[in-house]
């Protein structure tokens, strides 16, 4: 203003006036009042809230947030503050929030103290601040999911069965995988290992619908639901439900033999009848060993005419490859590289003993060699009480169908050293009493068929976690030397696993 | 002196009347107990005179005088401007001026020696107050305030002025004007002291607002009371200078 202009400005010193209602002398203010008179005059915290209740459940510590939220905070903490604040309603009575703070009160004594500055305009433009108490009365009233839960505690409101009518467990192990990736069951209250299925129980049925279109998502699957009335309140016409949701995947697992029904094999392009499942997500990849033609069935697709597989890998036999002869040049389908070739190979139960050889034509020319152990199905030997195959009148039906690379012998060497990674697992309930010593021993070589896969298919692991095992000795693996080794999980793909209570923890950047 | 007074539940008496040392004007309003406060004060000393100044009650801001002359905004009208000059003595001259700045009352504080205008007076005017109110004319501001009219009240013998005024403000008004100066409020806490208060030599009269400590210091600068007004000023701006120290 006139200063910045370089004008000469006196130097102003203010003068004193004398208060005008007790006549002391003081510095003029808008209100001309010593700020005692003013205070004796109108006092700012008149008509402002000075008690008031919390509602606190114990259980879960929360406080009532009328009408229905809950609001978590801890004694003296920045969120109870705010919330205490809310409740003076400072704003509409006109006044100016400056400063609160929490006076110490005994927790006991369920009581919370706040002491609030504000500010508010007086008379012809006097700005007054007072400081006041305001005291909260902690009432405890349990809140309503907690008095549920203390009702019975095994209370569920939605309920997920999920079955596979198959007679191993794989797909429930990749299935417990993803599940643990997605953080897909971490509001099941309670997850229950049943015969050929697992189920899952949640408190709110939305839980229950959000976990079955995940499941949907990375299987194929049909679901039905249903519910069952549990209570009904006449008066307010409030019904209380059980909702469960029955979700069924389809029997179809990966390295499956499959003779497709005429039908959906003509509807899918004249696909052999003979095909091999190579892959399943929420849909289904099929391949024709032969031909090389590979084509995909959708969920809907599948269940509209369902099959069931011919052989499964159970049925798979080990055979020893003679001989290799490229067919046709390596190609391309869908991501996975596959050869025609013919090649002869012999059953290694046969090898030594007698001279049954097989000629055969594989997909897997690539990966063969002669002296390489594979996997395929004897259909040779096989005795196939298969409806659908009898549909099929003039139809040649190779003797051996082979499907994978089998790494037996390697891993024979390898037996009793542990891997280099681990995974972690779902905590399931298992009904101990309908089992026998016998499915142990089952369920236990399933999974540790379940975790060569893993080791030997890359694309496997894409949704998964792995994580490092600290007790693996690197060591004892240098001292391996064979020509070609057997297919092992690199390093980088490992997650270091996050460990809470040790105290020097590893630096847990976990790779996305 | 007066006090309590109120015009029509208003205790802005200096909007309502103005007093000189020759005269005094009041409005007309609904009661006599105005009027008649004023009759009995001063009814045998000076004329005491009702009118309106442009049709309007708000006569004491809108006029300017002193025992020499009084001075009249253009909007007064011819018969207000004939009762005055007959109701008047013969030694005040009445005189209607024109200027843009209508509050006349508002921007110009005199005594019978001095005079404070706005700033932004005509040079016409200001020739014209100095030629029929006999003063010497000075254009000055108070605390900040062009309102000089509105802002301080002053008399013979001492001065109200706006409880914002600087030490240094105070001492070069108080040497223009000659009189002694104080800072203070009127009507509890109101900081437009003119309106609040009329005063003369003698006598001086407030809002019914005024709080008793205001009124000390009125009587006190003005010199109202009897007791001998040098001490009661040195008093006064001994303790002034003691709460700035």
């Amino acid at each position: 203003m006139a200063e910045e202009a370089g004008m000469f400005m006196v130097h102003q010193t203010i003068g004193s006036v004398l208060c005008c209602k007790c006549g002391i002398p003081m510095q003029p203010n808008a209100a001309n009042m010593c700020v005692k008179c003013l205070r004796s005059e109108v006092d700012i915290t008149e008509g402002l809230k000075k008690n008031a209740i919390l509602v606190h459940c114990p259980e879960c510590d929360t406080y009532l947030d009328p009408p229905s939220t809950r609001i978590r905070a801890q004694l003296e903490s920045r969120e109870l503050l705010a919330f205490c604040l809310k409740k003076l309603k400072l704003k509409p009575a006109g006044v100016n929030l400056v400063n609160a703070e929490f006076i110490w009160t005994e927790p006991h004594s369920k009581r919370i103290k706040l002491r609030v500055r504000v500010q508010k305009e007086v008379l012809n433009g006097a700005i007054l601040e007072q400081a006041y108490v305001v005291e909260y009365v902690q009432q405890e009233h349990m809140c309503d999911s907690c008095t549920r839960v203390q009702a019975n505690p095994d209370q569920w409101v939605a309920a997920v069965q999920l079955r596979q009518h198959v007679a191993h467990r794989r797909t429930f192990f990749y299935l417990e995988q993803l599940i643990l990736k997605h953080d897909a069951a971490v509001r099941a209250i309670k997850i229950k290992q049943m015969d050929h299925g697992i189920d899952f129980f949640f408190g709110n049925r939305s839980h229950g619908v959000k976990f079955v279109e995940f499941v949907g998502k990375v299987a194929p699957v049909r679901s039905r639901s249903d519910k069952q009335l549990v209570s009904h309140d006449t008066k307010s016409n409030n019904y209380n439900y059980k909702y469960t949701f029955s979700v069924e995947i389809s029997p179809i697992c990966r390295e499956d033999l499959i003779c497709l029904p005429p039908r959906v094999a003509v509807s899918l392009g004249n696909l052999g009848p003979l095909v091999i499942c190579t892959k399943v997500t929420n849909s289904i990849a099929l391949l024709d060993p032969f031909t090389l033609r590979h084509c995909f069935l959708d969920a809907d697709q599948y269940w509209r005419t369902p099959f069931k597989s011919l052989l499964t890998s159970r049925q798979l036999v080990e055979y020893i490859v003679f001989d290799v002869d490229f067919i046709s040049p390596e190609v391309n389908i869908g991501g996975s590289r596959y050869a025609l070739a013919d090649a002869q190979v012999a059953r290694v139960s046969d090898f030594g003993k007698n001279d049954t050889i097989f000629n055969i034509k594989t997909h897997l020319g690539h990966l063969l060699k002669p002296g390489d152990y594979a996997l395929g199905y004897d259909l040779h030997a096989a005795n196939s009480n298969d409806m659908e195959l009898d549909k099929y009148k003039n139809l040649v039906i190779p003797e051996v169908i082979l499907v994978k690379k089998s790494y037996e012998e390697k891993r024979q060497r390898k037996r009793g050293k542990p891997r280099s990674w681990k995974l972690k697992s779902l905590n399931m309930e298992v009904d101990e009493t309908t089992r026998g010593r016998g499915d142990q021993e089952k369920s236990n070589s399933e999974y540790e068929q379940f975790l060569r896969d893993l080791e030997e298919n890359p694309e496997l692991r894409f949704n998964m976690s792995l994580y490092r095992n600290k007790e693996y000795q690197p060591s004892e693996m240098a001292s391996m030397t064979d020509g070609e080794d057997m297919p092992s999980i690199p390093l980088e793909e490992l997650l270091a696993d996050l460990e809470i209570t040790d105290a020097e923890d590893e630096d847990g950047d976990m790779r996305a | 002196m007066g006090y309590g007074l109120m015009f029509e539940n208003s205790c802005e008496v200096g909007v309502f009347s103005k007093l000189t040392n020759a005269y005094c004007l009041v409005a007309i309003g609904g009661s006599e107990s105005f009027y008649s406060t004023f009759e009995a004060e001063l009814g045998d000393v000076i004329p005491v005179v009702k009118t309106a100044i442009g049709g309007t009650r708000i006569i004491g801001r809108l006029c300017a005088g002193n025992k020499n002359g009084l001075l009249l905004p253009h909007t007064t009208t011819d018969q207000e401007l004939q009762h005055l000059r007959n109701s008047l003595p013969d030694q005040v001259v009445v005189q209607r001026i024109d200027e843009r700045l209508s509050a006349l009352g508002n921007c110009v504080a005199c005594n019978d020696h001095v005079a404070l205008t706005h700033t932004d007076l005509d040079k016409e005017t200001e020739e014209m107050i100095a030629d029929v109110l006999g003063v010497e004319v000075f254009r000055q501001t108070v605390a900040g305030n062009v309102l000089v009219g509105s802002y301080c009240a002053f008399s013979n013998r001492g001065g109200l002025v706006h409880p914002h005024t600087s030490i240094e403000d105070l001492d070069e008004l108080s040497t223009l004007l000659q009189v002694p100066l104080v800072a203070g409020t009127i009507n509890r806490g109101s900081e437009v002291i003119a309106a609040g208060l009329t005063v003369n030599d003698w006598t001086a009269f407030c809002g019914s607002d005024t709080t008793a400590t205001e009124l000390s210091v009125i009587e006190s600068v003005f010199k109202l009371r009897e007791a001998q007004p040098n001490a009661i000023v040195n008093e006064m701006r001994n303790s002034l200078i003691d709460s700035y120290v």
